[in-house]
């Protein structure tokens, strides 16, 4: 049983009650809603009678099924102006801060959350979302629920669930030039594999994550539910605050000062216990590509793909329909696959350092004619920002569609989909089969800078030829 | 699909019948579900789309397409299933279609708690036992009397120690998995940590 790391400070701290059957009931601090797993929970609120608890700890905004070339109302689907309409409704009727498209506060709600000095070290986060867990960036204990639990939250702003256990990934040195964030998180899932983290809490320490910036953290604890950790979280530090700092969520004035000192009590002391720790080299880490159907197959661009001898028992099963459904040979090089649609966004990577990087690697330069390449900026802040910085131009001039923030092709609900058995590179979190929106499209995950420079050569490359 | 579709309500200790097996590892819930599906204010239609895109791939060769299944509300599955998106469309088109438990080497954490929350016990058997039941099932049927009280799986030749964690058998057991309730009760609790949390009052700008 782990003990004083900050996932038990936090945990212990957010204990309403030992539930009759064993389970603890947590008490949740921020809630997050979107327009896809929130309108049955508050139908089961009317079906019972019940009221949000605390309106104010629950803040919504609109993602998953937003279109993303025009979001001028009604929305062409009706089923998506269903969504967001009712979403309207519930917020308006409970009172709910909602940040609706054209807000200057609408986006994908973990980049909204964060940008807003909503996100904080030391709370307990929920949102009707897996990838929930990039609030632990900021030492929060954040994960994703379902639906009924959405419903239990706005009701009681409290959930049932078992304490979870604590595995530390301790990231030796630093990345190196042209290796990012998500290169890391995709190399550790590999590692691990897709369900190690099943029942467990990943602490991210070591230098390496020290080292990264606030939105490269987000990128790893985001992917934390790609390696079956429904929880991740990095001890917060002095890039920490001054991220929170001036947010317009952010503590102010005396409370600053307040907070910052419960912050740094939060984090994991020195003799902190682990149910588990694991150690890794990050200046080994190159850059990486998936080349299967879960986030943990994935290999450096210079690797081929394995070998079924190469594999444990457990990981062959999957290996075989990954082989047939991406038609690839075991053996092949992952490098120079031909690519036809590339994909920067998502809660992943559509942040403004990820724009950034990806204008950075395609400035001057043009996308292959053969490919359909578009940035779907995560949040609107994130869209004025890269305006300001004239990254927006960057991408138009290189051959990229420059789209309105929302989830897009990350998931698909909306008209950004692949067709047939369509190969994209995509800077999103999942390359399970359909994904993106066609039941034969293939999706291979890797940085936005990656994208970036498939995007160029209409082929999987390694950006460090780009960048040196 | 089953006849007129009802939701589990109270206490849960008996489940019977007709086991289903899905051959395949980290079988996700895009998978379950896919995301197009998703689109809805309500969960009524999800069980004739569950497993979509692999059904129409399979042409009617999907476990879920046939006839021999088509009363089977046991589901028996490999590991980490339910893996991926927390959407709770996912057990919830599985029970619209008539599953009422699965049986599998392992769950994924969202999904689990996911079938909790709407009553689908989730039960874990070693690997080599599932394999068995699963090559068991694609040649004749197997019918499971699951006993929640004792974690025993029963058949007219076979006796299966299936594995449940003690807190979720004891929610299935006192009807509270259904945990909106027993929540609530404790309201005087919930409103003293809501005043204790440090941060509540450092947030500003929140309320409308």
């Amino acid at each position: 049983m782990s003990q004083n790391t900050l996932f038990d400070k936090v945990w212990d701290l957010h204990k309403v009650s030992s539930l009759p059957g064993g389970s603890d009931q947590i008490f949740i601090g921020l809630h997050l809603i979107h327009e896809v797993t929130s309108p049955q929970a508050f139908g089961a609120l009317k079906d019972k009678k019940l009221k949000v608890k605390y309106p104010d700890r629950t803040i919504a905004t609109v993602d998953h099924i937003v279109p993303t070339d025009n979001q001028s109302r009604p929305f062409k689907d009706n089923l998506a102006e269903q969504m967001i309409a009712t979403l309207e409704k519930n917020c308006l009727e409970h009172k709910i801060r909602f940040f609706n498209i054209g807000s200057g506060n609408q986006g994908i709600v973990h980049v909204v959350a964060p940008e807003l000095g909503l996100t904080q070290p030391g709370m307990t986060i929920a949102c009707g979302d897996s990838h929930t867990s990039t609030h632990g960036a900021f030492g929060s204990i954040a994960f994703g629920i379902g639906t009924s639990q959405v419903r239990d939250v706005l009701a009681s702003q409290t959930l049932a669930m078992n304490k979870l256990k604590v595995r530390q990934i301790w990231c030796d040195n630093k990345l190196s030039q042209g290796v990012y964030a998500k290169d890391l998180v995709l190399h550790i899932i590999n590692k691990l594999g897709v369900k190690a983290g099943a029942g467990f809490a990943y602490e991210f320490a070591g230098p390496a994550i020290h080292d990264l910036s606030m939105e490269e953290r987000m990128t790893i604890c985001n992917m934390s539910i790609e390696g079956g950790a429904r929880c991740g979280y990095i001890n917060p530090d002095e890039r920490t605050f001054s991220y929170i700092k001036n947010k317009s969520c952010a503590p102010k004035n005396e409370y600053w000062d307040k907070a910052l000192r419960w912050w740094n009590s939060l984090k994991s002391d020195e003799n902190s216990i682990y149910d588990d720790v694991i150690t890794l080299d990050a200046s080994k880490v190159e850059p990486t590509v998936t080349w299967g159907i879960t986030p943990g197959q994935s290999i450096s661009i210079n690797q081929q793909i394995p070998l079924l001898d190469d594999l444990s028992p457990n990981d062959k099963l999957v290996a075989k329909e990954a082989y047939e459904y991406m038609s690839f040979k075991p053996g092949q090089l992952i490098k120079d696959t031909p690519v036809d649609v590339c994909f920067i966004g998502s809660c992943t990577n559509g942040r403004i350092s990820d724009l950034r990087v990806a204008a950075k690697v395609l400035k001057g330069k043009k996308v292959s004619k053969n490919v359909k390449a578009f940035a779907v900026p995560g949040s609107e802040k994130v869209a004025n920002e890269a305006k300001k910085e004239g990254l927006d131009q960057i991408f138009k001039d290189s051959g990229f569609q420059w789209r309105d923030p929302g989830c897009s092709m990350c998931l698909a609900m909306n008209s950004d989909k692949l067709i047939g058995n369509q190969v994209s590179a995509s800077s999103s979190n999942r390359n399970f089969k359909g994904r993106q929106g066609s039941p034969s499209g293939r999706t291979l995950l890797m940085s936005p800078a990656m994208v970036a420079a498939a995007a160029i050569n209409g082929k999987v490359s390694d950006v460090r030829e780009f960048i040196n | 699909m089953k006849s007129e579709f009802t939701p589990p309500i109270g206490k849960i200790t008996q489940i019977d019948g007709q086991c289903i097996s899905l051959i395949g590892n980290d079988i996700d819930t895009d998978r379950i579900i896919p995301a197009r599906f998703l689109k809805c204010v309500n969960f009524d239609s999800l069980g004739k789309y569950v497993f979509e895109d692999d059904r129409k791939t399979l042409k009617g060769r999907h476990p879920f397409d046939l006839e021999e299944n088509k009363n089977a509300t046991i589901l028996v599955v490999n590991s980490n299933f339910g893996c991926g998106s927390s959407r709770e469309h996912a057990p919830q088109a599985l029970m619209r279609w008539g599953i009422k438990a699965i049986i599998g080497e392992s769950f994924a954490d969202i999904f689990y708690s996911n079938c909790i929350a709407i009553g689908i016990p989730c039960f874990t058997l070693p690997k080599n036992f599932l394999e068995e039941i699963q090559n068991y099932c694609d040649n004749q049927f197997l019918f499971l009397e699951i006993d929640l009280e004792n974690s025993l799986a029963k058949s007219k030749d076979l006796t299966l120690n299936i594995e449940i964690k003690e807190s979720t058998r004891k929610m299935f057991l006192s009807g509270e998995w259904d945990a909106t309730s027993t929540l609530m009760e404790n309201e005087n609790l919930i409103e003293n940590k809501f005043n204790q949390l440090p941060y509540i009052k450092f947030n500003t700008n929140l309320a409308i």
